[in-house]
C-alpha cells in the first residue's frame, strides 16, 4: 500500500519549505525511520524519516522547489507495486480520468483490489496534483509585483490566509533583497556577503520581536556558590554523557519555576493567552551561519539527569546539523546562556511567539557582602526579557526570586 | 446647512416637483388622506388637492398598470408602493410593461414613471421584511436608485421625477428618521455616480441605503484599530458606476460588498464579477461579500438581529482580509 511523503512542519511558524537533497533515488528501498531527504527550513536542514518501508516509487518535488507544508512530495509502495506508480503518472500527464489513454491503468485499477489503486482512483491523487502541481497560491497583485521585479514566487513564503503569498510578502521580499545586495555607496563595492537562510531568519524575526513586542527587563544576582558545589559533587560520580552542566541547573530550575508561573510560557493571542500545556524549553545554540535555538521537551518531566543527556546530544545534532523535525518545533521559553564566553550580563531578544527568554551569564567569584563582613562567593546574574503585554514587572520579579530561590537551593531540584 | 430627516427631504422633492410642474401627480395606499404609511406625503393633499394626491385601492397591479398608462399619456406619474414587498403584486407591469415599452415601440413612446417603494423590516417578519433591489437592478429598461442619506434621497428624486424614462426609486423604511445635511434649493443628482464617503487606503467597503451607515460605522472602528477603509456608496443600482470602486481597488487591493440582501445573486455577485474583471490583477486578497442570512426572515427580534448584517459582520470579514 501506497504512503504519500508529505512536507511536515518544522517548527511553529512553518508554512513552506523546499527538499534540499533526495537521499534516495526512485525505486531504492527505503526502510521505516530512514531519512530519505534533507528539507530546508528557514532555519536549518532536517532529515525527514520514511514513515513506511517500501520503494520510493516517485519523487514529485524536485529539489530546491518551496511548496507549502502538506504538499505530497513523494510516494513510497510496496516492493513490486508497480500499479500505483502508472497511475500517478498518468494522472499527472493529463488530470482528466476519462481519457482514453488511460484506459488500461484503469483496468489494472480495477482487477486488483489493492486498496491504494481504489485511493488513487477516488480522486485523492487528483487532489493531490493539485498540491504537487508547482502551483505557487499568490494573490494577483503579488503575481504582478512579484513579474515586475523579476522575483520567482517559489522562493517567497507566503503570510496570507491558508498561506497565499500576499502583497506583503512580495514586497518585503524585494525590500530585503535590495537591502542585501545594494552596496553602501558608488565606488565603495566591499565584498558581498549573501545571508544564510538562518541569518534572514534572524534579521526578519529579530526585527520583528524587537519592534512589535514590549520588552522589559528584570535582572538578578543568583549565589551560585551551592549549585557548584552540588554540580560537582553528582559529576564526580556521573559518566561522561551525563554530566551535568551550569546550563543544564538552570534548565531544570526554569521548567521547575515554569510550572507556577505558567503566564511566562504562554503566548500573546490579541485579545487572549495561549497557556502553553507542555513546558518546552528552546536553548540557544551558537553556529557559524547563525543563532539557532532547538527544543527540549517536557523539561518540567525530566529529571536532572536526563536534562544533562537529552541537552548534550541537542546541541551536538544542532552543531552537526543533524536535527530532527521535532527539534525545531513546540518551543515555549528560550534560554540563552554566554557564561562560557565570561559574559557578565546581557539581555536578549524575545522569541516570538513566547512570552519571555532568560539571558544567562558566566558563574564568577565575586566579592559579596555577608553580615558586616565581605566575603567570596561565586555569583551569576540572569536577566528575564518579558512580553510586557502578557506580565508585568512585579509578577516577573516574583517569578525571578522563585527561580533564584531555587538555584540557590539546588537540592531541591533533585526532589522531581 | 440645515439638518433635515431623509423622510422630510423626500417629501420636499415631491413638493417641489409638484410645484414645479403641474403634470407631475402622486398615487397609491393611503397617500393622501392618512399622508403615507411612513407619513413621506402627509399634507401633500391639503395642498395640492385630490386630483395630485390619488388614494388607490389596495390593489398594487392597478396602481403601477395606471401609472405606466399616465406616463405614456404625458403626464408624469409617482407611484406610492407601501412597501417593495407589494411591488411582486405589480411585478408584471414593471418588468413588462414599465420597463419594456420604449424599446418595444420603436423609442416613440415615453415611460416618465418613479415608482417610490420602501425597503426594510423590523419585526415585519419573512414576506415583509425582503429587498429585492437586486432582482430590479437585473433588468434593462429600468433605473434603480437606492440612496442613503437624506441629500441624495432629496438630489435622486427629483432627477427620478424629471428623468424620461422608469424609475425603481427604493427607500428605507429604517432610514426615513435619519437626519442629514440636505443643501437649500433645487438641485438635483444625476443616475449612475457613486459617491466615495470615506477616503481610506486598506480596503474598499462597497454599498448603498441602510448598508452605508453600517459600512462607515465599521469604518469608523476599524481605524481605531489602524484600519483606514474606504466606503463608496453607489447610490444607483443601475446604471452602476463602478470606475470609483475600481479606482479605490487598485490603490487598496481589496474589496468587500456589503448589503441587505441575501448574497446568492444580490448585488455584491454583480459587484464582485465586475472587480475580479477590471481590477484582477490589482486583488490582494478575494472580494468579499456580507449580507443576509440565507434564511427567510424570523419575526423574533432576537433572530431577526441575527439574520442581518451588521458593523461586526463587516469588522470580522474585513480584519481577516488583512
Amino acid at each position: 500500500m501506497a504512503t504519500n511523503v508529505l512536507l511536515p512542519a518544522l517548527g511553529f511558524d512553518m508554512t513552506a519549505g523546499a527538499v534540499a537533497r533526495w537521499l534516495k533515488k526512485e525505486g531504492e528501498a527505503v526502510k521505516q525511520g530512514e531519512a530519505i531527504a534533507e528539507v530546508d527550513t528557514e532555519k536549518a536542514t532536517v532529515e525527514i524519516p520514511a514513515f513506511a518501508s517500501g520503494v520510493l516509487q516517485k519523487i514529485l518535488v524536485p529539489p530546491g522547489k518551496n511548496v507549502p507544508v502538506g504538499t505530497v512530495i513523494g510516494i513510497i509502495g510496496a516492493v513490486g507495486e508497480q500499479v500505483v506508480t502508472s497511475v500517478i503518472a498518468s494522472t499527472f500527464a493529463s488530470l482528466s480520468v476519462n481519457s482514453a489513454k488511460q484506459s488500461p491503468t484503469r483496468e489494472l485499477g480495477i482487477a486488483s483490489s489493492h486498496p491504494s489503486t481504489r485511493f488513487a482512483r477516488s480522486g485523492a491523487l487528483l487532489a493531490m496534483t493539485e498540491d504537487g502541481s508547482g502551483w505557487v497560491k499568490a494573490s494577483p497583485v503579488a503575481r504582478n509585483i512579484a513579474e515586475k521585479n523579476g522575483v520567482p514566487l517559489a522562493d517567497i513564503v507566503g503570510t496570507g490566509p491558508g498561506g497565499r503569498i500576499v502583497q506583503r510578502d512580495v514586497e518585503e521580499f524585494v525590500a530585503r533583497k535590495s537591502l542585501t545586495l545594494s552596496p553602501i555607496r558608488k565606488g565603495d563595492e566591499g565584498e558581498v556577503v549573501q545571508l544564510t537562510r538562518i541569518r534572514q531568519t534572524i534579521a526578519r524575526r529579530m526585527t520583528e520581536s524587537k519592534t512589535t513586542v514590549p520588552h522589559f527587563y528584570i535582572t538578578f544576582d543568583i549565589h551560585m556558590t551551592n549549585a557548584m558545589q552540588m554540580r560537582e559533587q553528582l559529576n564526580a560520580l556521573a559518566a561522561d554523557d551525563e554530566k551535568i552542566s551550569v546550563n543544564d541547573l538552570v534548565i531544570a530550575a526554569v521548567a521547575r519555576t515554569l510550572k507556577k508561573w505558567r503566564m511566562f510560557n504562554a503566548s500573546y493571542r490579541g485579545d487572549h493567552l495561549e497557556m502553553h500545556a507542555a513546558i518546552n524549553i528552546a536553548i540557544a545554540v551558537a553556529r557559524e551561519d547563525g543563532l539557532l535555538t532547538p527544543v527540549l521537551h517536557d523539561v518540567d518531566k525530566k529529571t536532572l539527569k536526563e536534562i544533562a543527556r537529552e541537552a548534550r546530544a541537542l546541541a551536538e545534532r544542532t552543531r552537526a546539523n543533524k536535527m530532527r523535525a521535532e527539534d525545531l518545533a513546540g518551543g515555549t521559553f528560550t534560554l540563552s546562556n554566554l557564561g562560557m564566553f565570561g559574559v557578565q550580563e546581557f539581555s536578549a531578544i524575545i522569541n516570538p511567539p513566547e512570552a519571555a527568554i532568560l539571558a544567562v551569564a558566566a558563574v564568577r567569584k565575586t566579592p559579596v557582602v555577608a553580615g558586616d563582613a565581605v566575603g567570596i562567593a561565586q555569583m551569576m546574574k540572569a536577566t528575564l526579557s518579558v512580553d510586557h503585554r502578557v506580565a508585568d514587572g512585579a509578577q516577573a520579579a516574583q517569578m525571578m526570586r522563585d527561580l533564584k530561590m531555587l538555584l540557590e537551593n539546588p537540592v531541591n531540584l533533585l526532589l522531581d | 446647512m440645515p439638518l433635515k430627516t431623509y423622510r422630510d427631504a423626500i417629501k420636499e422633492a415631491l413638493r417641489e416637483e409638484m410645484q414645479r410642474d403641474e403634470r407631475v401627480f402622486i398615487m397609491g395606499e393611503e397617500v393622501g388622506v392618512w399622508g403615507g404609511t411612513y407619513a413621506v406625503t402627509r399634507g401633500l393633499i391639503d395642498e395640492f388637492g385630490e386630483k395630485r394626491v390619488r388614494d388607490t385601492p389596495i390593489a398594487e397591479a392597478v396602481i403601477v398598470g395606471a401609472a405606466v398608462g399616465a406616463a405614456m399619456g404625458g403626464l408624469r406619474p409617482i407611484a406610492e408602493l407601501m412597501t417593495i414587498n407589494f411591488s411582486l403584486v405589480a411585478i408584471d407591469q414593471i418588468v413588462n410593461n414599465a420597463a419594456k415599452i420604449h424599446y418595444m415601440f420603436g423609442g416613440n413612446i415615453r415611460v416618465p414613471l418613479v415608482i417610490r417603494t420602501p425597503a426594510g423590516w423590523g419585526q415585519l417578519a419573512a414576506t415583509h421584511s425582503q429587498s429585492f433591489e437586486a432582482w430590479y437592478a437585473s433588468l434593462p429598461g429600468l433605473i434603480v436608485a437606492m440612496p442613503a442619506t437624506p441629500a441624495d434621497a432629496k438630489g435622486m428624486l427629483k432627477a427620478a421625477i424629471r428623468d424620461e424614462n422608469p424609475v425603481m426609486f427604493i427607500e428605507h423604511a429604517r432610514l426615513y428618521g435619519v437626519q442629514g445635511e440636505v443643501p437649500e434649493g433645487d438641485y438635483t443628482i444625476p443616475f449612475g455616480k457613486s459617491e466615495i464617503k470615506r477616503a481610506g487606503k486598506d480596503v474598499t467597503i462597497i454599498s448603498y441605503s441602510r448598508m452605508l451607515h453600517v459600512s462607515l460605522a465599521a469604518a469608523e472602528q476599524l481605524a481605531a484599530e489602524g484600519i483606514q477603509a474606504e466606503v463608496i456608496d453607489l447610490r444607483t443600482l443601475r446604471p452602476l458606476d463602478m470606475e470609483p470602486v475600481y479606482e479605490s481597488v487598485r490603490k487598496t487591493h481589496r474589496a468587500i460588498v456589503v448589503e441587505e440582501d441575501w448574497v446568492t445573486c444580490g448585488m455584491g455577485a454583480e459587484i464582485a464579477a465586475r472587480i475580479g474583471k477590471e481590477t484582477f490583477d490589482y486583488l490582494d486578497a478575494p472580494v468579499e461579500r456580507v449580507g443576509a442570512v440565507e434564511v427567510p426572515m424570523p419575526y423574533a427580534k432576537n433572530l431577526e438581529a441575527l439574520a442581518l448584517p451588521d458593523e461586526k459582520s463587516v469588522i470580522e470579514v474585513v480584519r481577516a482580509m488583512l
